[in-house]
This record gives structure tokens, C-alpha cells and sequence, in this order.
């Protein structure tokens, strides 16, 4: 028998645009694949890369209608308005890379419990996504969120507490086995000090304040310290810029970047490549991602619909295809939601660790909660979104079942499904006949919605 | 012939207030520092001379009357957290020292089923899986309702779920033997992860079937209230019934952060809870199935000892519940000291571990070691 295997095929122009747009950002509408396509492959590239060229989303517009965005007492409302930054921001990549950092640098509500500094992280990863590695890991060891989550705001020349050192090195740089336990010890040393201020808890009736980086000189160890070989009287910066010189750093950044933006599988070599950029260019990301969007392994076979679609990016991209929630609107609060029914309840990733990806996005009850929330949403023939789909395919007059199949595959994704499960696809199309528009309109429409829905239930359709 | 146990878990999220849900009313304390939420002494529903019931818990006093209900006091850990989250995942990870992430009735269900043979062997009431539940490899069956349970469940007519739902098949179905193995081993790391979506699709699928079949044979003349929690209790029982194989059940109801307005609240919460209770036990006695079920009632924390004027703020040590005909009522652990000298940060200290509750209920009732799941051994409360 056949076995689920990928032919190796060209891609057309129209898969590789949607795919750049599936993995830098949440997904394309038709409308905006074509517009990209008339730019080009490397210019929408170029422009992905460099977000700071686009106007930044409105976020006043928010504020005005949800005070509590602002204020953000609630985790709700920061999950809410991470969603709506997601589905309608301008600069998809910034989005994207700030959903990746807040995976890869995991800090959750669970212990911090102040939205407000939690956000405050987020914003700080949007400013800094796309600089260099170094001066993201420097904000990074400076951010309240990330102080107070590994402890840093008790690590004293007096009493060291080895929380942040210990997780610097093995999960946000260089990975378990390149360095020592003295290295540890050392590191943390070094950022000895490096603690909190405006910590009023927040508990009523004050509300919620949201923390600031503090230096304390008086618990900081300005003694002399060895790490990785080097000797100095260093303190958190010095010791983060030799981090960034280690090829041990390079090769955590790319493969972590490969396994987000690229393909479940690691390539060795194309994570070599990444790790190179990383090297020459002093950990400049923007240059890493340039490098990854056009290298011939991103636009190749070996890619596509290479990853398990994350609960966050399913929910995003589907409420992207369907147009609902372009402007600020009671609903938004129920993305959030969903996002946490799915497995990925933003602003609380379940530990130091982030989101274990791949396959293990996927259980029994997150497959059927998956599939019945894309469902309820692309059945739906009013959405704007749908109403676009069923405009296009009505342009191209009476379908035949298989044309009908074809069709929403089509301008769903495109997405590609095993060849008999599209002759699957198409043996059910055939119950209902060829759409006919004159006949019934409202029952073509329903045929179109039915069909989407069939399609987002599929396995391929859980891809991205 | 008997039925294997069976588990119930009923999370009360928000922190419920011990305090003003076993009264201590003997103690001049309690009287003290609820000046603005102490329930009336002629209202409590008195279990002795010095403890008794808020008087929403009428419709469980009868099971505390008859001996089938454990109060487990002081219940906590070492060092509390005060977030509802954090404090939730130690709870639901039995874990209070470090981050975790695999929940102890996933392991439960892992040693009851190890070869996931059935995947209802542990069924969700409630959307989005609780940690408690989250385990990798362990299936578990999640249902928000059970009357609407299903795939594709917004499709039309139920002619066109039902050709839907045969496409399902087709499209993840690889060809399976009876094992759920492949004939031939994938190709490639994407067909790997293809086989194991359809692998999923398929157990879900099957979960849903199983679940739909309850439905057909159930009869009873017990009148659920009409409250959410009612109906995830009756979908509980409607399973049970069913005999699906299904041994562990979770369910929660969630409300229980009174900072304000605690009085009407709470009261409300506990009059749906016990109603609720009440009815599904009512339920299983109909149908002489209540003898294999125990009930485990939790809630992350209690509350604060002094009122902040109309509500309590986040607390340390609370209660627990443990209800069903095989329990052997009474108060278990020790009620905490109410003293100003024995409270930290105004919280009660515990005075037994959530690990020995959980110890009892697994290696008890379950039959299954707990060393491995609460990772140590913890004193048995035997209360079952």
C-alpha cells in the first residue's frame, strides 16, 4: 500500500508565497498573496525583514475601546490583545518573532501574575526581534519578568542564586553540555545585583503596577570571575558578549529558529548555515532570517507543511482567513480563549521550557477542539473571509465536484493533501452534485462552506 | 459482579474559602475575624459541637450524616503559593518544589491503561484539558457536552455529519492493523508525524463514537438542577452508566475567588455544587452504581483567615472533600490553628499534605502505587 510519503515537486510561485506567509507571519488571504506576488518573492522578503518600513498597527484604537487593554489588570486582556496584535498587525514577522521569543525566553502569569510587565516583555521582544542577539540577551536579563521568574531579584554577592545563570546558558544560549558548572556559578556572579524595583504587590486596592529593572551596586559581586576561559571583573553585559561569541550560541539560535520558522525535522546543514550567518554578522537576527526565508531549503519540498501547526498559529491564521476580527470587537476575548483550549494559553507557556512543538501539540481533545473551531468558523459563509472564497469560486461559473474539491484546496492555502484523500475529498463532493450557482445560490454557498469545513478537518489541514 | 473504581474529580477553581465552608464555630476565633462574613450561628448546619457546614451544603450534610463523606482540614503544602496558577499546578502536578508538567492523573491513567487501549479510560468534562489530565501518550476523552459531543458537530444535517464523519475515517486512516501499527514503516519524519495525526483522528473519533452510545441506553427519574455543573455531572453519570470502561471522570466549577461580595457568591457556588453532587449521586444510587465511584473535591488554596470586609484575599491551607458510599466519613488531617501566632501572613498553616489525599485515593481506591505518581511516600489517610 501507499504509504503517506511527500513526492519531491515543484513548488508553484502561489505555494511558496503562502508559505512564507504561513511561517513569517499567520497566513495569507488570496487577496494578499496576490498583491505579494505582484511584488515578488524577494521583495516581500525584504519587506517582512524590515517591519520598521510599515506603519505600526493602530493600538489606540484598541485602548479606546477596551480601557482594561490598557490597563491590563487582567491576563485576559493581555491574551486578547496578543491575539488581536497577531491576526491584524502590518509587520507579520514582528508578530511572529515575538510569539517565538515568548516561547523561547518562556516567563508565564503563573508566577509573575502581573499582565502588565508580562506585556511589557512582549513589546520588548517586538523592538528587538529582528537586532542582534546580544543586545536582545542583555534586555532580556534586564526585564522584571524575566528577573522574577528565575529569582534573579534574590541573586546577592552575599547569597547567589544560580536560577538565571544556570538558564541563560542552557536554554536561551548555548545549550546543556558546552559549558562547566564553575561556568554557571560564574555567570551568575556576574549578574549578581541585577534585581527589581516598583514591586508593590499587586493585590487590591492598589491595582496593578507593572515592575522596573533596578541595579543594586550594594549586591553586586564586582570581584574577578573566570568563564568560558576568560578572566575579568565582569559583570552581566561582558559576560553575555562572551556568549555571543561562542559557535555553541550560534548553533542554539539557528536550530531554534529552524525549528520554528523551518521544519519539525532538524538539517544539519541548513542549521550549519544559519549558525554561520549567526557568527559573521555578530548574532544579527534580521540577517539570519533573511538568510532562512530565502535560502533553497525554506522554498523547497523539504519544508513545506514540514511543521505542526502551533494551537496559537491555528487559531491566528484561521481567524486571518475569515476576516472577522479586523477592528477591535467583542469576540477577540474568545480567540484568547480558544488559543488556551488548543494547548497554548498565551502570556502562560507551562514552564521555563516554553511549548514542546511538533507532534505534541496534538492529543485527542485538542485534535477535535482544533478541528470544530476551524469548522464553526469557515462554515460560516458570512464572514467576510468565506464571502471572498465563495465570490472567486462563483467567478469561475458551475463547478464539478472535483473542481469544487480543487478549488477550496485552493484558496484555503493552497494546501496540498494526499493524492487519495483528495480522491476522497472528491467522492463526497460527488453526494451533492455539481455546484450549480443559478440553480440555488444559498445552497451553493452552503456546499462551499461545507466543503472548507471538511477541508480544515483533515490532517494536512493541522500543517503549516 | 463488582465494577472496577472509579474516580470523580471535582476542581473548585479560585481558591474556596475552608473557612466559611467548615465552620468552626466553637472556636472564638472564627467569630473574630469574619466580622463582616461569619454566617450566623443559627444557621450553620452543625456536624458537632465544633465544626459545621455552610448552610448552602444542605443537600451533602445527608452524606456526612451517614458516614460517606471525609473532610479532609488543613490540607496544603510547604511554602504555598499564593497564585491560582502556580499553585493549581502543584496541585494538578503533585509537585510543589519545581516546574513540571506531567499531571498526576495522567500517570494514574497511564498504570490503569498502559497500553492505551481505551481511549475513555479517563474522560474531561469542561473545554481544554486540565494539567491534572495532560500526559504524553495517555488519551484522554474531552467533552465540553456530552448531547453534542462529537466531530464536525455544526455540519447542517445529520446525514451530512454522518457522510462526513465516514470521510473522516478515510482521511486518517493509514491502513492500521489491529495494534494500531503500520503494515510498512513510514518513509519519512513527515509521514512519521502524518501516521501519528491519524493515529489521533482516529482515537478521537472512536472516543466520540464510544461516548455517543451512552447516550441511547440511559434512563433515569433523577431531576438534575439546571446549572452547568449539573450537566457535566449527568454527562459523568451518563458515562458511568454506559460502562465504557471509563475510570477516572474530571469536571470543575470555577467562581471561587471571592475577594468581594463573598457572602451571596459563595453560597451561590455551594448550593450548585451540593445540588449538583447530590443529584448525581442520587443518580448512580438508581441504578445500584454507587458503589464503585468516589468523588475527590479539591480547590488550589483557601482563603485568608480575616475577612477584608465582604470578601478574603488569597490564602494557604484549605479543605478537601472526599464523598461516595465506599468512603468512611469524619474529619481527616487536623483542623489548622486559627492563632495569630500560628498564621503566615495571615493564612492557615496545613496540616496535612494534598500528596497524602492523592496517596489514598490512588493505592486505596485505584489499587495502584502512588510512590511513583506523588513522587515519595506520603502518610495514608484512609478514608476509603
Amino acid at each position: 500500500m501507499v504509504i503517506a510519503s511527500r513526492e519531491v515537486q515543484m513548488l508553484t510561485d502561489l505555494e511558496l508565497m503562502a508559505h512564507l506567509y504561513r511561517r513569517a507571519g499567520f497566513g495569507a488571504t488570496r487577496d494578499e498573496l496576490d498583491a505579494a506576488l505582484a511584488r515578488g518573492y524577494e521583495a516581500t522578503v525584504d519587506e517582512l525583514v524590515h517591519p520598521e518600513r510599515v506603519k505600526p498597527l493602530d493600538h489606540w484604537l484598541m485602548w479606546r475601546y477596551y480601557v482594561d487593554i490598557k490597563e491590563l489588570k487582567q491576563s485576559e486582556c493581555g491574551e486578547a490583545y496578543f491575539v488581536y496584535r497577531m491576526i491584524n498587525s502590518p509587520r507579520p514577522l514582528e508578530e511572529k518573532l515575538t510569539l517565538f521569543f515568548h516561547g523561547l525566553f518562556a516567563t508565564a502569569w503563573s508566577k509573575v501574575a502581573i499582565t502588565k510587565t508580562l506585556c511589557n516583555q512582549l513589546d520588548m521582544f517586538r523592538e528587538n526581534c529582528l537586532g542582534d542577539y546580544r543586545t536582545l540577551l542583555v534586555k532580556m536579563a534586564r526585564d522584571p519578568t524575566m528577573i522574577f521568574w528565575l529569582d534573579n531579584q534574590m541573586n546577592t554577592n552575599e547569597a547567589p542564586n544560580e536560577n538565571f545563570g544556570r538558564e541563560l546558558l542552557e536554554l536561551f544560549s548555548m545549550g546543556i553540555g558546552n559549558y562547566s558548572e564553575r561556568d554557571v556559578k560564574e555567570c551568575a556572579r556576574a549578574f549578581t545585583g541585577w534585581g527589581l524595583e516598583n514591586t508593590i504587590p499587586g493585590v487590591q486596592p492598589f491595582g496593578r503596577f507593572d515592575w522596573q529593572y533596578r541595579f543594586w551596586p550594594e549586591r553586586h559581586d564586582y570581584g574577578e570571575k573566570t568563564f568560558l576561559g576568560e578572566t575579568g571583573t565582569f559583570d552581566g553585559e561582558d559576560v553575555i558578549e562572551i556568549i555571543v561569541r561562542q559557535p555553541a550560541t550560534a548553533r542554539f539560535v539557528a536550530a531554534k529558529l529552524y525549528d520554528f520558522f523551518v521544519s519539525d525535522t532538524p538539517d544539519e546543514t541548513a542549521i550549519g548555515e544559519l549558525a554561520e550567518v549567526f557568527m559573521q554578522t555578530d548574532g544579527n537576527l534580521r540577517a539570519m532570517m533573511k538568510h532562512l526565508f530565502l535560502a533553497d531549503w525554506f522554498r523547497s519540498d523539504q519544508a513545506y507543511y514540514a511543521k505542526v501547526k502551533g494551537g496559537v498559529e491555528h487559531v491566528v491564521s484561521v481567524a486571518r482567513l475569515v476576516g472577522d476580527f479586523g477592528e477591535p470587537a467583542w469576540g477577540i476575548n474568545s480567540l484568547a480563549l480558544e488559543c488556551m483550549y488548543v494547548g497554548q494559553q498565551l502570556l502562560n507557556p507551562p514552564s521555563v521550557e516554553g511549548w514542546h512543538t511538533g507532534t505534541e501539540w496534538i492529543d485527542t481533545g485538542i485534535l477535535v477542539e482544533r478541528i470544530n473551531f476551524a469548522a464553526a468558523q469557515v462554515g460560516d459563509v458570512s464572514k467576510p473571509g468565506i464571502r471572498r472564497i465563495v465570490e472567486r469560486l462563483r467567478s469561475r461559473r458551475d463547478l464539478s465536484p472535483e473542481q469544487l474539491v480543487d478549488g477550496c484546496l485552493e484558496l484555503i492555502g493552497p494546501l496540498r493533501v494526499l493524492d487519495r484523500n483528495r480522491s476522497s475529498l472528491i467522492r463526497h463532493a460527488e453526494e451533492g452534485g455539481p455546484v450549480r450557482w443559478e440553480d440555488d445560490p444559498v445552497a451553493a454557498e452552503q456546499r462551499v462552506g461545507e466543503m472548507l469545513q471538511v477541508i480544515v478537518a483533515t490532517r494536512e489541514y493541522q500543517f503549516a | 459482579m463488582k465494577k472496577p473504581p472509579t474516580l470523580v474529580v471535582l476542581q473548585l477553581t479560585g481558591g474556596n474559602d475552608a473557612l466559611n465552608t467548615v465552620i468552626p464555630h466553637g472556636n472564638s476565633l472564627y467569630w473574630e475575624n469574619r466580622p463582616t462574613l461569619a454566617i450566623p450561628e443559627d444557621q450553620i448546619l452543625r456536624i458537632d459541637n465544633q465544626y459545621g457546614f455552610h448552610p448552602s451544603m444542605a443537600a451533602l450534610k445527608p452524606f456526612w450524616d451517614r458516614g460517606k463523606m471525609a473532610v479532609i482540614m488543613g490540607v496544603g503544602y510547604e511554602d504555598p503559593s499564593y497564585s491560582h496558577f502556580r499553585s493549581a499546578d502543584i496541585w494538578y502536578t503533585a509537585e510543589p518544589t519545581k516546574i513540571v508538567t506531567d499531571g498526576w492523573l495522567g500517570k494514574v491513567v497511564r498504570e490503569l491503561d498502559p497500553k492505551a487501549e481505551n481511549v475513555v479510560t479517563a474522560v474531561n468534562f469542561g473545554r481544554g484539558l486540565p494539567r491534572a489530565l495532560s500526559l504524553a501518550g495517555v488519551p484522554v476523552g474531552s467533552v465540553a457536552r456530552l448531547d453534542t459531543y462529537g466531530l464536525l458537530t455544526r455540519l447542517a444535517s445529520p446525514s451530512q455529519r454522518q457522510s462526513a464523519i465516514e470521510l473522516f475515517s478515510c482521511l486518517y486512516d493509514d491502513g492500521f492493523d489491529d495494534k494500531g501499527h503500520l503494515p510498512v514503516k513510514p518513509l519519512d519524519p513527515h509521514a512519521a508525524a502524518l501516521r501519528y495525526m491519524g493515529q489521533t483522528g482516529l482515537d478521537a473519533k472512536k472516543g466520540a463514537e464510544i461516548l455517543s452510545t451512552v447516550l441511547g441506553g440511559y434512563r433515569s427519574t433523577v431531576e438534575y438542577p439546571k446549572t452547568p455543573l449539573a450537566a457535566s455531572l449527568k454527562g459523568i453519570a451518563q458515562v458511568k452508566l454506559g460502562d465504557v470502561g471509563t475510570r477516572v471522570f474530571y469536571t470543575s466549577i470555577s467562581g471561587f475567588d471571592t475577594h468581594a461580595g463573598q457572602g451571596p457568591i459563595h453560597a451561590a457556588l455551594w448550593t450548585e455544587l451540593s445540588e449538583a453532587v447530590a443529584a448525581f449521586f442520587g443518580d448512580l444510587r438508581e441504578h445500584d452504581a454507587d458503589d464503585d465511584v468516589i468523588m475527590l473535591l479539591w480547590t488550589e488554596f483557601g482563603r485568608r483567615v480575616h475577612d477584608n470586609v465582604g470578601g478574603t484575599d488569597h490564602g494557604a491551607a484549605g479543605a478537601a472533600f472526599v464523598i461516595g458510599e465506599p468512603v468512611k466519613g469524619g474529619i481527616y488531617g487536623e483542623y489548622p490553628s486559627l492563632r495569630e501566632a500560628d498564621l503566615t501572613d495571615g493564612n492557615l498553616a496545613h496540616t496535612v499534605d494534598f500528596r497524602s489525599a492523592y496517596t489514598s485515593v490512588i493505592e486505596r481506591w485505584l489499587q495502584v502505587d502512588a510512590k511513583p505518581i506523588v513522587n515519595g511516600r506520603f502518610e495514608d489517610l484512609a478514608f476509603v
